[in-house]
């Protein structure tokens, strides 16, 4: 699987680290606790489009906020992971 | 030996070369231009192997590596390599191969007598036959089996040669280069794409070197050799021979094997053996050609039978001449094998075609060279012992024995349609040819020729020249039309016949894995009628053909079972790799030292010249302890330098702790929001200790951290952690929190760092340093830091102590890294310093109750650590919620804390559990673990730090300590986790 880094270009993903799905940002410092827990632990897993985070390790140290359709593999886009899911 | 069944002249061998080779210890001659098999037939070896299961004698059925049957075990020693397909191997002189499965010897082999016992070796066999009593597997079932039935043995001895791995890039790559794919690369190599065009044999051109094809005029051959010329001087085009593209990947990724040296006695100096590439590729053209498959009846498995189009190419372009043939055949392409025989006055004795009506202008020149033809005619079985003598044929009722040494068959086509189904994408059926075609394909991928199921010439040209066209027209390339080659036309039409009922004998479905007829009944008996199931049970399609030659046929007789269509029961999908690619191969070059990176600090040398034996920590390589003369163990050493860094002074290289350099305006705000503790507030030219915590509220490493300036701090972490906290800063500020002004890199490699520890510590440095800074405790207290220059070379002084000492740390560039070294040892000489390794700092930190990597295992929270008012109250940072939910703040948790052994002279361990005393030891009943031990000469004794449930409650209490993987069981004394110098007095003097 190749990833288009926004600053390396067509990377091979063996070059990249991914915790998985961007599913929501950071909650505030005052978010009930429960929002937090969904934040720390609640994954939708689709079948289909994933908005995921994955992190350029061995390249220019980017977090990327990558659209990968799980099924396919297929990756729509990867656009700089700032300010989390939004 | 003479080449006893070899033509006079023709071929594609040369003459000229004649090659020298031995298999099963006799000597034989073959020709440059052979392979294996192609040689063995042309010397009159008939019998190569003895199959899986019954011990059958087997000979050469196919050209490739398709290969079911002639698995030969090649070279010896350390290159032996077992399951090699004697097709797929180009003759070199002096090669040497050896058949397989066959004891005492090929042609005698006892084992054969399998074959009295087939009912045992029925489907599913290996789940009924050995399924009771248990213990019987690793005794009795296994051996006999690997003994029975196994395939060759691997060499035990450690590979000589080596593995590449490389990557290419492409704007079309095209596999195959027979007539579709010889076409797809001129069309695409002419518009000017960069083409890679890989070719698993090691001549180009496909069937155009095994049929008699004309192309303007020309032979097929001299065809492929002009495609071969111009692509070869287009700068654009690179041709891989010898290579099998082996799997599809996604984002246009393929894998491909480069056999470089496999044709060679060994790999030339400094060239592997072989090489994997990963091929990316904008778009891709699989032209693979489409493999014949036998059809199903009584002995079809003897020597001597073989696939017509196998048959046809080694008469054609190996020039071998076969003895008394016969042909079975069920399709019009058959019928060339024939004509191509009568061409080369081999004598064809009869032809067999089920079907009862075959094109007129097929068969006449065949009756006209007094072959008989027997249309509406099957044959039932086969007769022979190691090779084949007759034939057995079933015409309108009546028997017909023909004695023929060779039988050619010709069930249909199957197109080669595994690469397409590797991203998953399902294969059609086309009743039109009888066979599967390439469904949907991987984006970017076309399929030419054969491939896709067109089977005559004019079309694998021209539709090859058309898909090389468009795929570099997509691309942006501009093709122009080239006129079609001319050809004859020619008849492909195909009647399948997947089984002929009427015969007696064990009819194989599959040669590799003696898998019969029966066996497909036996299944579809027992339930297991799914393509998928069919395959598990009976192991139809395993093993190095991967079913290459048998799966459709399974397949089809399973749908005839079951009452269906073939396109209703379906075929199983492929996954890569499509050919058998050895590990090492996979492996690369990333085997014994070079399986993953060593890092070396700057002291490597000096410390390899002082005694040190080395760990690996981390992706590092540490000094565990230095030996000096006469030190008689680990233990001894180990002593001897905790004791000088608590009497005198001692020096560690501190280096491989992950070093982090923060710098920006917000670079103080963003370090309290990763640590659970306040950095905004820590002074310039002070460090402090911190402690950071993941999302979920566990521990995720601790460190010091110093600011050089306002605006510019530096953090260390864990060694083994260091990787893991800058991917996680990394995080927390591209992703949360990108409006902070800051920026970090990692410095690890950059500096160098020196603990200097011990009550002469001071000494030692204002001895190194002189004049250059003031290091008196008012001046340089405990936790200051300093960036300075001294003898022009930039450094930086902490005042950190692990050991609980008076204590530094010094840092330089990494350059100047072994001379700081020897410099602090030549400043101490006086002092008795002595370097000291990880043993010893580990002994030095457990008696001052630091916690490392054994608390700090990802299951710990702070309080668990005794570290939990350090949770700031007055912000927000990483962990701080989830830390406080009920379960991670339970007073019952076990928590850190010191641990004595009752009987001084007893050993402690880490990992042993603790339990209550006159009670026997469950999970239910433990109440925490030992998480680092040490010997401390300080105590004069093994002490522990430990997690237990209210560890500080319960001081002076005694508990187990219990061991059983390693016999331990110690009673132990509850204590504070601080050995050493509880007050801290000795860090401020
Ligand atoms: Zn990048």
């Amino acid at each position: 699987m190749r990833i288009p880094c926004p600053f390396c270009g067509l990377r091979d993903s063996s070059e990249f680290v991914t915790i998985g799905e961007a599913s929501m940002s950071r909650p505030p410092a005052d978010a009930p606790e429960a929002q937090i827990f969904d934040y720390v632990y609640l994954r939708d897993n689709p079948a289909g489009v994933n908005q995921e985070l994955w992190y350029h390790a061995q390249g220019c140290r980017s977090w990327l906020k990558v659209a990968r359709d799980t099924r396919t593999h297929e990756i729509e886009s990867a656009v700089l992971a700032r300010g989390g899911a939004q | 030996m003479t080449n006893s069944q070899r033509l006079s002249s023709g071929g594609l061998i040369d003459r000229g070369k004649p090659l020298s080779f031995r298999f099963d210890g006799k000597t034989y001659r073959g020709f440059a231009g052979d392979t294996l098999a192609s040689a063995l037939l042309a010397n009159g070896v008939k019998l190569v192997g003895r199959s899986f299961k019954y011990h059958r004698p087997r000979g050469i059925f196919t050209t490739g590596a398709e290969e079911p049957n002639a698995l030969i075990t090649l070279r010896s020693g350390a290159r032996r390599e077992p399951n090699t397909k004697a097709t797929t191997v180009e003759l070199y002189g002096g090669l040497e191969a050896t058949s397989q499965n066959c004891w005492p010897s090929l042609d005698f082999d006892l084992q054969a007598v399998n074959q009295l016992f087939a009912p045992l070796f029925v489907g599913g066999f290996y789940y009924k036959t050995f399924m009771w009593p248990a213990a019987f597997w690793e005794k009795v079932y296994e051996p006999l089996i690997r003994r029975a039935a196994g395939l060759g043995a691997a060499s035990g001895l450690p590979d000589p040669d080596r593995y590449e791995h490389a990557t290419a890039y492409c704007d079309v790559l095209i596999i195959g280069a027979g007539p579709a794919g010889l076409s797809a690369a001129l069309a695409a190599g002419r518009a000017g794409a960069r083409v890679i065009l890989c070719e698993e044999d090691f001549r180009l051109g496909g069937r155009l070197l095994a049929d008699h094809y004309q192309i303007d005029g020309e032979t097929g051959t001299q065809w492929a050799e002009q495609a071969e010329a111009e692509l070869t001087a287009l700068p654009e085009v690179r041709i891989f021979r010898r290579t099998s593209v082996f799997g599809v990947y996604d984002g246009g990724v393929y894998g491909a094997l480069e056999r470089v040296a496999d044709h060679l006695p060994q790999p030339p100096v400094h060239q592997p053996r072989q090489r994997v590439w990963q091929i990316v590729a904008r778009r891709a053209i699989t032209a693979m050609g489409a493999l014949e498959r036998p059809i199903v009846f009584g002995g079809n498995d003897r020597p001597g039978v073989m696939l017509a189009s196998a048959l046809r190419a080694y008469v054609n372009r190996f020039a071998v001449a076969p003895g008394r043939v016969a042909l079975f055949t069920t399709t019009d392409d058959g019928w060339k094998t024939a004509e191509d025989l009568i061409r080369a006055e081999i004598p064809i004795e009869i032809v067999i075609d089920p079907r009862a009506n075959v094109a007129e202008w097929l068969m006449k020149p065949i009756a006209r060279a007094g072959t008989r033809i027997l249309l509406d005619a099957v044959v039932t079985d086969t007769k022979g012992g190691r090779s084949l003598q007759a034939i057995e044929v079933l015409k309108s009722g009546s028997k017909l024995t023909f004695d023929v040494d060779t039988l050619a068959v010709s069930g249909g086509f199957n197109p080669q349609i595994g690469l397409s189904t590797h991203l998953g994408g399902r294969p059609r059926w086309s009743d039109e040819i009888g066979a599967f075609v390439p469904g949907e394909l991987p984006s970017g991928m076309a399929v030419a020729g054969a491939a896709a199921g067109q089977y005559k010439l004019a079309e694998c040209l021209a539709k090859g020249a058309a898909c090389g066209a468009v795929a570099a027209t997509d691309l942006g390339f501009s093709a122009s039309a080239q006129p079609a080659p001319r050809v004859a036309d020619e008849a492909i039409e195909v009647k399948p016949l997947w089984h002929v009922a009427q015969s007696r004998h064990k009819a194989f479905v599959d040669l590799q894995n003696d898998v019969t007829s029966k066996d497909v009944e036996i299944a579809h008996r027992e339930g297991f009628r799914a393509v998928e199931h069919l395959k598990r049970y009976t192991t139809l399609g395993m093993a190095t053909d991967q079913g290459k030659t048998s799966n459709i046929n399974g397949h089809a007789l399973m749908a005839d079972l079951v009452g269906r269509a073939v396109a209703e029961v379906g075929t199983t999908r492929t996954r890569p790799p499509h050919v058998p690619i050895a590990i090492g191969a996979l492996a690369g070059p990333h085997v014994g030292a070079h399986f993953k990176p060593t890092r070396y600090p700057a002291g490597h040398e000096w410390a390899l010249a002082n005694g040190a034996s080395m760990v690996d920590a981390g992706q590092w390589h540490r000094p565990r302890w230095f030996t000096k003369p006469g030190e008689k163990d680990w233990l001894e050493s180990v002593t001897r330098e905790a004791k000088t860094v608590r009497a005198a002074v001692g020096v560690c290289d501190v280096s491989t702790l992950g070093k982090i350099d923060i710098q920006g305006r917000d670079a103080g705000i963003f370090l309290d929001r990763v640590y659970v503790n306040m950095f905004s507030s820590l002074a310039v030219g002070k460090a402090r200790y911190g402690l950071m915590l993941r999302e979920d509220g566990f521990v995720l490493d601790d460190g010091t951290t110093a600011r050089l300036a306002s605006d510019h701090y530096v953090m260390s972490t864990t060694t083994g952690n260091a990787a893991k906290v800058m991917q996680h800063l990394e995080f927390c500020h591209q992703v949360h929190w990108p409006e902070l002004d800051v920026a970090m890199v990692s410095v690890t490699e950059q500096w160098t760092q020196y603990a200097v520890a011990g009550p002469k510590a001071r000494v030692l440095l204002q001895n190194l340093l002189g004049d250059a800074l003031d290091l008196s405790n008012e001046a340089f207290p405990y936790m200051a830091c300093v960036e300075f220059t001294w003898a022009n070379v930039p450094m930086r002084l902490f005042r950190l102590s692990f050991s609980g000492e008076l204590a530094y740390e010094i840092a330089v560039p990494a350059d100047y890294g072994e001379a700081l070294l020897r410099e602090l040892m030549r400043a101490g000489a006086s002092l008795g310093v002595a370097p000291y390794g990880t043993e010893a700092l580990g002994v030095l930190r457990i008696e001052k109750g630091h916690v490392s990597v054994g608390e700090l295992n990802g299951q710990t929270t702070a309080a668990d650590l005794g570290l939990g008012r350090m949770l700031s109250t007055k912000k927000d940072f990483i962990g701080r919620v989830l830390a406080r939910r009920p379960a991670l703040t339970d007073p019952e948790r076990p928590t850190l804390a010191g641990f004595k052994p009752v009987d001084s002279a007893q050993r402690l361990r880490s990992g042993a559990h603790f339990v209550p005393l006159g009670i026997t030891p469950s999970v239910e009943n433990g109440e925490g673990y030992m998480t680092s031990v040490a010997f401390s000469p300080h105590v004069g004794s093994w002490i522990g730090l430990g997690l237990i449930k209210r560890g500080p409650a319960r001081i002076g209490e005694r508990v187990r300590a219990y061991d059983p993987v390693r016999g331990g069981d110690v009673e132990v004394e509850i204590c504070s986790p601080v050995f050493v110098d509880p007050e801290g007095a000795r860090l401020h003097v």
